[in-house]
């Protein structure tokens, strides 16, 4: 079996994100269930947090690539 | 799929499979291809696909909003209601949400284009017999990313004075004592130096990585169902259907990462214009 270490370092660092994702989607359903009207609001703001997560994760693989 | 085109007799031969890597977007130009050597690297002299694409991109953003405003009326046609619609969407939601209802209305022209122009070449990668997202190159980022960085330093020394606004940028509000020696220089690298890092590395990869997995599922469905022990035949069509589930995900993607790409540059530009504190 060949391949690069790089691939399961990679698996291990998107573990990071994924929890950081998972909270902050969750703390946004949870702000929306409390109150709807706020929807409009908080979906920005969930969405720049999960883009900044998300960022580690593909730096991640760019990084795995690279190296 | 094209790109992949050229490479798919070698993956089935020889041993085992080869995964596609970044390779697989380093595509030949269209036209001549004469190459030079630059800082080590050997690139294309001729005209390559991406270029084509960005050149393609701006030419559909704006012929649709031309031909969206070239017939205006008091009860909208389907093609104004549409441009009327996407405008208004960037203007109020990144414009105005995020800039503030003061000095806004001077970066929409900014904001809309970015979004349309970054949303068209994004959704390359999903449009038959194109099937490229741009931005998978970094190179095209690394502009777009310049670009900001220029806009939003420019207004804001242009408000505050160079003086002021690295004060601004650098200085957290509220904070004194030593603890400043270890801020300054954070904050100096995070607001003046990484954002334009961030900002392209974020789009490219993103582009980059979901296309990947594209090929990967195609290619391994494909490599599974012919060369693949009996067995295993099945796994090949899961991986085609995955593939399917997977480009609907890269549509929402490719649509997410133009609008946080616009959200970033109006949060940069509304965080320098902001008042000294």
């Amino acid at each position: 079996m060949t391949g690069s270490l790089n691939m399961v370092g990679y698996g291990l660092a998107a573990v990071g994100p994924g929890i950081g994702i998972g909270l902050i989607f969750a703390a946004y359903i949870n702000g929306v269930a409390r109150q709807p009207e706020a929807q409009s609001r908080l979906q920005s703001i969930a969405i720049l947090g999960f883009a900044l997560a998300e960022a580690l994760a593909i730096i991640g693989i760019a990084l795995a690539f690279v190296l | 799929m094209t790109i992949t085109a050229a490479t798919f007799v070698p993956r089935a031969q020889g041993e085992g499979f080869t995964p596609p890597g970044p390779d697989d977007f380093n595509l030949p130009p269209v036209g001549p291809d004469a190459t030079f050597e630059f800082l080590g690297q050997t690139m294309y002299l001729g005209v390559t696909k991406p270029m084509i694409q960005l050149v393609l991109a701006a030419v559909v953003v704006f012929w649709f909003f031309y031909a969206a405003a070239k017939k205006r009326a008091m009860v909208p046609g389907k093609m104004q209601y549409a441009g009327e619609s996407g405008y208004g969407w960037v203007r109020n939601s990144i414009g105005r949400d995020i800039i503030g209802s003061q000095d806004f209305m001077r970066f929409v022209p900014y904001l809309v284009a970015l979004f349309f122009f970054i949303l068209v070449n994004n959704f390359f990668g999903s449009i038959p017999f194109i099937e490229f997202p741009t931005f998978s190159r970094s190179g095209m980022v690394y502009s777009l990313a310049a670009l900001s960085w220029v806009i939003y330093n420019y207004v804001g020394i242009k408000k505050h004075g160079f003086g002021g606004y690295l004060k601004l940028q650098c200085v957290p509000a509220g904070i004194k004592g030593p603890i400043l020696g270890l801020l300054i220089p954070l904050e100096f690298l995070s607001n003046l130096v990484v954002r334009p890092v961030t900002l392209s590395l974020r789009l490219f990869a993103n582009m980059l990585a979901g296309h990947l997995l594209l090929i990967l599922f195609a290619l391994g469905g494909e490599y599974l169902l012919l060369h693949g022990a009996t067995l295993v035949k099945p796994v090949g069509i899961l991986a085609w259907v995955l593939f399917i589930a997977v480009a609907f995900l890269e549509l929402l993607i490719q649509f997410l990462q133009a609008y946080v790409f616009v959200l970033l540059n109006a949060m940069y530009i509304s965080g320098a214009l902001a008042d000294e504190h």
